[in-house]
Formats: C-alpha cells, structure tokens, sequence
C-alpha cells in the first residue's frame, strides 16, 4: 500500500475553543502532511470532505483528531483506508477546562517559564496518531488451504442429539459419535420426563426416541456407535479427527503434556527444548507428537461437546449417617433405574416399596448447602420421582426432605402441582440419621417445617445425588493442542466445561470447541435442548467466520492475526504457553506454529516474546512502541521547570470505556499523562515500558480489568499476565537505577470511572515526589 | 481499520427489543451472516441489565459486556438499530413477514454529537424513569452515559421557552422539534420477540405497603441507588431522610410464587438479594441485614458458592418466612415488619430502617401485548412453537430467567430464526 497521509481536525463539541488550532495544525503541516480543519467533522459535510481527499487518491492513511474511537466509529469508516482516531474530546478538552489551565497569553508562550499542558496533550496525541498510521497496514484475512464445514457432536445423548439436529436443520453436515453402543444417553434411560409444558403437572414420555427417529431421518447427520476420539488436530475449519473405539490403544491417541516436575532437571533448571521435547516423546511412548496429522483423520470445521454427565457416588464416612451402606438407601440415579423397569420395589428383598423418603440435602453441620454437583434439577427429579410412587401404589407415600426446594422460574407450576397431592409429604429439614429398623428404614430429621424433630419409617430412601460433568474424570475433547487435550483451568468451574462470562455463555478457551447441556451445569432435559441449540449456533458462526478469515467473539471480523518473523525466534515458548486460547504449537526445536484460525487476536503472544518478532496487520510493537517515542519531553532545556510525563496503557475493552466516561463527566485528572489504548493488557511488551523510560518519560501505569478466579478479562490472563511482567520490570529498573514504583498496574472495571482520576493522581503524585526521571534529555 | 469486514447477506431477521437478550440474538445472528434489524422502544439499547450496578455471581458490571456488545454492532453492518421504534402490527407468514414499526421522534437528528450544550440550557426537568423516578432530569437528556446510539433525547414535555433555548444551544442543528411519528414496512423471514419483563407492580402487593411508606424501595429501585450513575450516585440512602440505613430487610417473593400475584418463581430474585446484601455490606461494613425468604434457589456451583460465602457473615440473618404485615413507625419513618417463622413457628416482629421488595419479573409482553399471532401462556409469557416457526420469543420474554440463561436461549433463537430462513 503506497501510503497518503492526511490529518483532520474537528474544531467542534469545545475542541476549536480549548485549543489553539493553529499550533495544532503545525504539528502535521511541519511533516509534510496536509491537515484540515472542520468545524463539524462528523456531519455529512465533514465526512464527504474526507471521502472526497479519498476518491481523489489524496489520502488513504489518516488521522481523526475529534472524538474517541468509541464514538462515531461507523461515522468515519473509510474503505482500503487506515483511518487512527486522535482522541481530543474525550481525551483533551473534555476532562481538562481553560479555567483550571488557563491558555497562555502572547508573552507567556515564548518564555521558559510557562506551558500549555491542555495544548502540550492534543499535540502529542496528534503525533501519536501520525506515527501510528505509518507503522500499521491493511488487514488481509487468513485463508485456510482446506476448509471442512463439518459439525462434529461429541455424544449422543439428547445434547448432542439436539445440536446435530439444529445444525443439520440449518444445512450442515454433522457427525455424532457416541461411546456407547447407541443413541439416547442418559435420557434413554429414564421412566419418565419431568412435565415441559402447562399446566406442568403430568410426567411425559421421554423424548429420546422420537429424536433418534429424527436424527436417522436426516441424511446429513452421520452416527458413529462404539467411537471416541482420540484426538482433534489442527483449528477451527480444518480440525482433523481420529476416531478410535472406546478403550482401543492407537499411534493417534492424543499425547499429554510433560507435567512441570518433569520440565526441570535434577538443579531444578529448566530443561532446553531440544531435550524436553524427547522427554515428552518418552513419556508418551507409543503416541505421536500433536503436529504429526494423521493421513486418515477426517475434517471437520468446529466440535459441539455434547459428553454429558455421570451420577455422582454418595459414599463413606461423609455421608454415613444417611445410611448410604444400607441395601434400600439408593440414589436417585439407583431409583431411577428402578423405576424404569418396572413398580418401585426394594432392593433388599424386591418387595412393594410405597413409603419413600427422599433427602434433598447432606444435613450435617448445620450447612443448608445440596449435595455437590446439584442444581435445581434435582429438586426436580425428586418431585417427578415422589411422583412415580403416587403412581405406582394409590396408598404409597412419599416424603421430600429439602433444606431449599429449587424450582426456579416456571418449574414452580410443577412443584405446585405436586403440593395438591396429599400423598406427597414436603418439609424443610435436616436428616440427622438413617438406620435399619427390622425390614424397613427409620428416618429422623430435625428443624422441619412439622415441629422440632420427625421421625418417618420408610421401605426405601433415595439421596439426591448430583450430576458429575464428564470433564471431571477425562478431557474428552482430546485436543492435540500443545497446551494440553482439554479446557483450560476448569478448576475453577468445579470441572464443569463452562464459560466464566455471564453475558457470554458461549464463550469457550477452545476456538471452535462448544459446550452444551449438562457438561456446563445440572441441566433438565429441556435446559440441555435448549442449550444445545445455542451451541449448534456457535459452532456455525466459527465455521463462516473461520470461512471468511475473521474473528471470533470478543474480537469478531477481526481479520488481523499473529504473524511471527521466525529468523529471529529464540524458541523461549513463552508465546505458546501464554496464550489463552492455545493457539499456538511448538515444534521438537520449540518453535511456534501458528493456528490463525484458533487465535482470537488478544496480542498476548506480542506482549510475551523477548524478540518482539509477533505483529498484527494493525497493532504491531513498532505501531505502539513509536507512539510511544512520539510523546513529547520537556526538559530543562525547554522549561525552568518541566512537567513530568507518563504514560498510561489502558484495556481498550474496560479502562478506556471507562476513561471516555471521566471524560463525559469532565472530571479533572493530570493532564501529564498520555493514554495508548491496547487490545488487553496481555499485550503489553515490556519493551515499551522501558522505551518510554529510557527517553525520559517519568512513569508508565498499565490499567486493566480485574483478575482471580472472577476475571473479567476477556481474554482470560491478560491483566494477570501485565501484572506479573510489571513485577518483572521493578526488577530491571532497579539495576538502572530507577526505582521501581515509577511502573505500577492497576485494575478497574468499567463502571468505576470515578475512581479513575484518584488512580491516576496518586500514581502522578508518587512519581512527583521522586523527582524527574534522571535519564530525561539524554 | 476500516475494512469491510461482515459477513455476506442471506435473509433477514427481525429481533424485536434491545436488551441483552435482543442484543445476543441480533449480533450471534448477524455474525453467521445475516441481516437483522433490532427495534427498541427506548431512546437506547441495554435494556433491563443496563440500570444494574453487576451482575450476579461474579459481581462484574453488565456495561462491560454491553460495550463488547455496542462494539461488535458498530463492526457489523447486517445490522440496522431503531430506536424509539415499536412494532405496530405483524402481517404473513414464516419466511415472509411484513412488519410495521412505528418510531416516535426523538426530535434530535443525527447531527447530534453528544457535546450536552442542550442540557445545559434546558430548564425544563422530568421524572427520570431510568431510575425509578427518584430522580429527575433535564427534559433534554442523554438516556445514560453508557448510552447507545451516544445521542440526546428531547422530551415533548419542554415548553415553548426551552425548545427555542435548546435550539439557540445546539450548534450542530441536531435538534429538530418539526419531527414526526414515522411509519414504516419491513420484510423479513423470521422475527424474535426478545421483549424483556417489567418489575411486578409493587403497589399492588397491599401489604407489604410500597406506595405508602417511603423507607420502602423495590430492589430494582435498590440496584439504581447503588449504580454510580444513579440518582444518589452510587450511595444506598434511606429516601426519607436520605441517612444511611443500619437495619436492612428484604422481603423475598413480594409478589412472586404467590397466587394473587405471579404464581410462578421469577427466578432471580434470591441471587438479586444476596448480591445486594454485598452492595449495603461494601458500603456499611457493620449493617444487619435480614433476608426473609420462602426457599433460597441458589442453585448450581457457582451460586451456592456465592450464597456460601453470605452465609459467613455474621451480620447477615436468612429467616424462612414471608413477610405479612408492614407499618411505619411514627417519627422515625423506621419500618415494622412482621413475618412467620416458618422453622419455629413464631410471629417475627422487626423494626428496620429500610425494607426492600425483592420483586420479580412480569413479561412486558404480558402487559403490553404485540400485535402478531403469538401463542401465551396464562401469565403472559410467549410459548414457542418450533414446529410452526418464523416468530419465537427469547429470554424472559419466554420464561423468568436469569442473564446467562436468557443469552443461551437468545443464542439458541438466532439459530431457529436463520433455519426459518434456510427452509424457505
């Protein structure tokens, strides 16, 4: 692209009153660049002026000096035209008024003595945003070689079953497979369904086999029985899957990752890559590495994980006092069984069992807490499964012991439902004990809605036990992913394969992989259906949007993607561990492979390489690191007395928002300091940080979301990550001299504007009382 | 960058309200490829999420996602916003629908650059329905400051005076008090009904006294007081007397689960108490707070989880009990409350100084009925009928739901409205 810069400059909303435009206008007019001025820029007259410098070949790179990038985005967007948006609203006039930096007078312009820090900020940011437009390019989207449109569903259950039939409905072809021998799942299993529509009071059929009719009468949804995979290579688009039947031993089983104790030698040093690379082939004897394509995979182009659950087994000391040891205390699950083969009778002796109790809660220690793994389904399938003994004997009885009866939302008519029946005995209470009492069960139970203590004889007890995700006992997916075979950090989701973003359900560290039903959380039956359909969405947009060369959620048609000028890699791996989403692979040398259509363009991996040697189209080192140098510093050469810089990198998702909001609310904070928004403070290179110190700047701040178990960060680690490299560089200022406070992190979300100005003043206010930073005018 | 970079177009999609339930149907929607105009009644998209303070369990601020969400829009051009727009009336057939929306004037253009030189000028205030009416605003006003589309509203109430002084302000002729209602026809294949839900009507609750005492406030009326945007900026104040309050109850299920009012649970109002116990406890460290509840539906890991860490407090106190009576103490403006224990059977009687209803959801659409041929259930909400198609509702539209199960649902919804399209 042959590059023709021009700046444009919006006199309106208070910029033109504030600032001295002619000054202003230098600044381009002495690069060379032609600059314009207009009173109205976003108006349609503003823009056709611009369009018309474009069509008439006079401009294709330009700056936007006016409002911020938040606003008016769709206003100034400019086909084949790199367009940088210099944010003199927001960030120059709006926060910082002529009546607390009163403008200079005639006299006080030449002097040494005064300054304008309101003009000194709209200058610098006009620099910025010229070196900025030179040092990026035009996207142009990442195409795959082969492309498969194909849905891969891992599980036949309803889950699966439900998002093999939305996809194929919209089109695509899917593939289910299944470990058992058969469709159905779980459901399969079942006596009966709870009720799904008004007036929620009858039990129904479960749907399963009418969906299995369904899935075979669609010529588009292949079913594999009797099949796992043993591995899912390559990304979204071109995922090559090997299938194996379940407990087969194959070459393309997916090989694990060294564990860390195994990463270290005997001094504890770190193995170099060449010998960790043939300790992991060791220790996956047999297997092949994850970069090895198997000739026989097949493509597919996204993965819905469909894997379901198991019941959870309610045993030991732990739960001793419900008698779990006693041949008619059953789980629910146990119940189930019995009730689908027939009248519910007891284990022991296979005779009539017409008084159940039903126990919703461990009832030790005063904790109301349910068993672990429940949810609201379980208050559920109590009340379907108290149901079955109403209906199995006219004179049968049942009892729900809770400590809360969880039927959220319209569940509720159910629950209603079964208060009318007085054969139905519900209470709040803590089961203290179940023993054997001749052939039936004694049942006590304290704190209930009855009076203090209650006593039940009972043929049979059924334990709410929970639903354990398939993710707890194995990765499933088995991703031949150099990070590993499965989702990332589930620990904190108690192994549930689930999205830690409530307005984001969907969003998953597996590019193209996407969780439905009771692998997220304890679903019903009808939640799971419904889930999946969201799912089937999910794995059809990745599929178009992998298609087309963009990105995925949260950066979605975002066509930039990581591009590594490997000459200079010193295969560190820091890239391919640091990445959230496991994007990237290393070879046996360690050097990265890139997987563009995995990456969702967060420039973690930029923020990670010593070498600098990552770059998106737009958003590169050079890009962010010449803004940087491009920030003016006065010294005692200009000034009696100098102001101090700093600079502040902030998240672009939630401090900058959050900034802009400072801005609307003109709040007042140090006009000292120059804001670079960044796509996540995980891409953040250190380098830029000691670049700005190195040319004088007297402090550098990184500002991003919260991070621990309830990040907010969208790209998961990004501010975790900033905050650690911060840490890293107090380290290396220290060797020069400099005191490390002069580079703090700090975290907001975006709805604490307030608290902005306070952030950034104390952060100022430190700095001030350390002096200049020595190395300003060298 | 400004490259064109949406997806190509292959039908369109209506999704009708811009909560975050519309927001995620339209976008997940428009991302495979579609075209899809979003119509909203309000000045701004946000919806219901858009006056809470976070959401439950993670305590983040909705505004976060609303601004990935805002971002992905302004980045997608299958995508057309109308605000101020409601649909008047729904004419054919799944896969090809005619739908007429009428939109109000905002009687402010496109020009407007969001500069607030109206406000500044306009005498005129208003009762600030955003918060409840605890407020008011200037009769030209930004809905929010989070607002999206970023641009002013003029309210008809303004009189002569300040039309002509708004006028003088704007320097941008973005004010136009000549705009009209308009009318317009649209085709699409497919519509999602993503219409959101209301607090139940507190007042109609009689006695649990909303109306009549001041000192008691529904929770959403809470959830503004503690948003920093809201009418106390962000403080959690008794409205009497504007002190902070040292006794806190909540009355949980007012009006929910109840057969005079909505029979069903409304599903988020137990997290909803919980995470504002967390709001009153981050501002007054030494606050009783009293939560009076029937069943506690924290479900599930996380809110158990979150419900766990509450129960560690120990000046937080869960009765089971409803509360049944309520009166004000003279002077004081204190409220008495009384409730049944439910465990020890007896009357509870408390004096707090501020009593919140933990009030639950109504589906708009059940007090505001769209004219197209929808199919409801007995209290309003939109039943989906797959087999038939074309039109579907989404989130709480179709059933009470917290935010991560209505956005699976919306999710799901784009998914049914793009095969409407396909099978046509």
């Amino acid at each position: 692209m042959d590059k023709k810069y021009g700046v444009y400059i919006c006199t309106g909303c208070g910029i033109g009153d504030t600032l001295d435009m002619e000054a202003l206008v230098d600044v381009p007019d002495e690069e060379g660049v032609n600059c314009t001025t207009h009173p109205f820029l976003c108006s349609k007259e503003g823009v056709a002026l611009i369009q018309k410098d474009v069509d008439d070949g006079k401009v294709n790179a330009m700056v936007i000096g006016a409002c911020s990038k938040r606003v008016n985005f769709d206003v100034f967007k400019f086909d084949n035209c790199i367009v940088e948006r210099a944010n003199l609203r927001e960030g120059v006039v709006w926060p910082h008024s002529r009546e607390k930096y009163p403008a200079l007078t005639e006299d006080q312009k030449d002097d040494e003595e005064h300054f304008d820090p309101i003009q000194m900020k709209a200058e610098d940011y006009i620099k910025m945003g010229m070196i900025s437009v030179e040092k990026v390019t035009l996207p142009e989207p990442y195409k795959l070689e082969s492309f498969s449109k194909k849905i891969l569903v891992l599980g036949g259950g309803v889950t699966g079953m439900a998002a093999a039939l939305d996809a194929a409905k919209t089109g695509y072809e899917v593939t289910i497979v299944e470990k058992t021998d058969a469709l159905g799942g779980y459901a399969g299993k079942l006596r009966s369904q709870m009720p799904v529509a008004e007036p929620f009071e009858a039990l129904q059929t479960p749907v399963v086999d009418a969906m299995i009719q369904e899935v075979e009468s669609f010529s588009n949804i292949t079913v594999k029985t009797n099949t796992i995979v043993a591995r899912i290579a390559g990304q979204p688009g071109e995922f090559t899957v090997t299938f194996k039947t379940p407990g087969e031993k194959i070459a393309f089983d997916v090989p694990f990752p060294l564990p860390e104790e195994m990463l270290v030698d005997e001094t504890g040093k770190e193995l170099d890559a060449e010998t960790a690379h043939a300790k992991y082939l060791e220790y996956n004897e047999g297997r092949e590495d994850i970069l090895q394509l198997d000739p026989n995979g097949e493509l597919y182009g996204a993965v819905v994980l469909a894997a379901g659950w198991r019941p959870s087994v309610l045993e030991g000391e732990e739960f001793a006092h419900l008698g779990v040891d006693l041949a008619d205390v059953v789980s629910n699950d146990e119940f189930e069984m019995i009730a689908a083969k027939g009248k519910i009778v007891k284990p022991s002796d296979g005779k009539e069992a017409k008084n159940v109790v039903f126990i919703q809660s461990p009832g030790k220690d005063e904790d109301d807490a349910d068993f672990e793994y429940c949810g609201s389904v379980t208050s559920m399938v109590a009340l379907k499964q108290a149901k079955y003994v109403r209906n199995d004997y006219s004179d049968g009885k049942a009892y729900i012991i809770y400590q809360h009866m969880r039927t959220p939302g319209l569940q509720e008519y159910f629950y209603k439902s079964m208060q009318q029946d007085d054969g139905v005995f519900m209470t709040k209470g803590a089961v203290t004990e179940v023993v054997a009492q001749g052939d039936a069960l004694a049942v006590t139970a304290t704190d209930t809605l009855l009076g203090d203590n209650i006593a039940i004889k009972a043929d049979m007890v059924v334990v709410a036990g929970g639903m354990v995700p398939a993710t707890k006992d194995d990765p499933i997916i088995n991703l031949a992913y150099r990070q590993g075979p499965g989702f990332r950090d589930n620990d904190i989701f108690g192994q549930y394969a689930d999205s830690n973003y409530i307005c984001f359900p969907y969003e998953t560290q597996r590019t193209g992989v996407y969780a439905a039903g009771t692998i997220r959380r304890a679903m019903t039956i009808e939640e799971s259906i419904e889930d999946a359909t969201g799912a089937a969405l999910k794995a059809i947009q990745c599929i178009e949007s992998a298609n087309r060369g963009m990105a995925v959620h949260p950066r979605s048609g975002d066509m930039t993607y990581p591009d590594f000028f490997f000459q200079r890699c010193t295969q560190c791996k820091r890239c391919t561990v640091e990445c959230p989403f496991g994007a990237l692979d290393d070879d046996e040398k360690g050097t990265p492979k890139i997987n563009p259509t995995r990456c969702r363009r967060c420039g973690t991996c930029m923020g990670a390489c010593p070498e600098r040697i990552i770059t998106f189209a737009d958003y590169t080192i050079d890009s962010i690191g010449s803004q940087v140098k491009a920030i003016g510093v006065p010294s005692e050469d200009d000034y009696d007395e100098p102001p101090f810089r700093f600079l502040a990198l902030v998240c672009e998702n939630d401090a900058f928002p959050a900034l802009d909001m400072v801005g609307m609310n003109r709040m007042d904070y140090s006009p000292n300091v120059r804001f670079i928004p960044v796509r996540c403070l995980g891409s953040v290179n250190t380098i830029w940080i000691k670049d700005a110190l190195a040319q004088g700047l007297d402090g550098a701040i990184l500002i991003g979301c919260k991070h621990g178990d309830d990040y907010q960060c969208h790209f998961m680690k990004g501010s975790e990550l900033a905050e650690v490299r911060v840490k890293k560089i107090g380290d290396a200022l220290a060797s020069l001299a400099l005191e490390e406070e002069r580079v703090a992190f700090e975290e907001i979300a975006i709805d604490e504007y307030d608290k902005l100005p306070g952030i950034i003043n104390a952060f100022v206010e430190k700095v001030e009382e350390m002096g200049p930073n020595p190395f300003k005018g060298f | 960058m400004t490259t064109d970079n949406s997806a190509p177009v292959s039908g369109s999609i209506m999704v009708v309200g811009g909560g975050i339930s519309g927001l995620t149907t339209a976008l997940e929607a428009a991302e495979v490829g579609y075209e899809v105009f979003l119509v909203e009644k309000e000045a701004s998209l946000g919806g219901r999420v858009s006056q809470l303070k976070h959401y439950f369990p993670k305590l983040c601020p909705p505004t976060c996602g609303l601004e990935i969400n805002y971002r992905r829009l302004k980045d997608n051009k299958n995508i057309t916003v109308l605000t101020m727009s409601e649909v008047a009336s729904v004419e054919g057939k799944p896969g090809d629908y005619t739908v007429t929306i009428k939109t109000a004037p905002r009687y402010v253009n496109e020009n407007c650059t969001a500069c607030g030189e109206c406000a500044k000028v306009c005498e005129t205030e208003i009762s600030n329905d955003f918060n409840f009416g605890m407020d008011r605003r200037k009769a030209a006003y930004l809905p929010h400051n989070m607002a999206f589309p970023q641009r002013y509203v003029m309210d008809p109430a303004m009189g002569t005076d300040d039309r002509d002084k708004v006028q003088k302000a704007c320097k941008y002729d973005a004010v136009d008090f000549d705009m009209e209602e308009k009318t317009i026809d649209l085709k699409v294949g497919a519509i999602v009904w993503s219409t959101g839900w209301q607090p139940y009507d507190a007042t109609k609750i009689d006695n649990l006294g909303f109306g009549r005492y001041q000192n008691i406030v529904t929770n959403m009326m809470l959830e503004r007081m503690a948003s920093l945007n809201g009418p106390t900026e962000g403080k959690i104040l008794r409205p009497s007397d504007d002190k902070a309050p040292a006794t806190i109850a909540f009355a949980q299920c007012a009006g929910s689960r109840d057969e005079n009012h909505l029979s069903y649970c409304s599903y988020v109002c137990c997290m909803a108490s919980l995470k504002h116990a967390t709001y009153l406890r981050e501002q007054y460290p030494d606050a009783k707070i009293y939560i009076y509840y029937i069943d506690l539906r924290t479900p599930g890991l996380k809110y158990e989880k979150f419900y766990a860490n509450l129960k560690a407090d120990e000046n937080i106190f869960f009765v089971k009990g409803k509360v049944a009576e309520v009166s004000e103490e003279a002077g004081s403006g204190n409220i008495n409350l009384v409730a049944e224990d439910t465990i020890t059977g007896e009357k509870v009687r408390q004096t707090v100084d501020l009593l919140v209803l933990a009030t639950g959801m109504q589906p708009t659409c059940a007090i505001d009925k769209p004219n197209a041929d929808l199919q409801y259930n007995e209290e309003g909400f939109i039943v989906n009928d797959f087999s038939k198609g074309g039109m579907f509702a989404a989130g709480c539209a179709n059933k009470p739901a917290d935010v991560v199960t209505s956005n699976q649902n919306a999710t799901g919804m784009a998914l049914k409205a793009i095969q409407t399209l396909v099978r046509r």
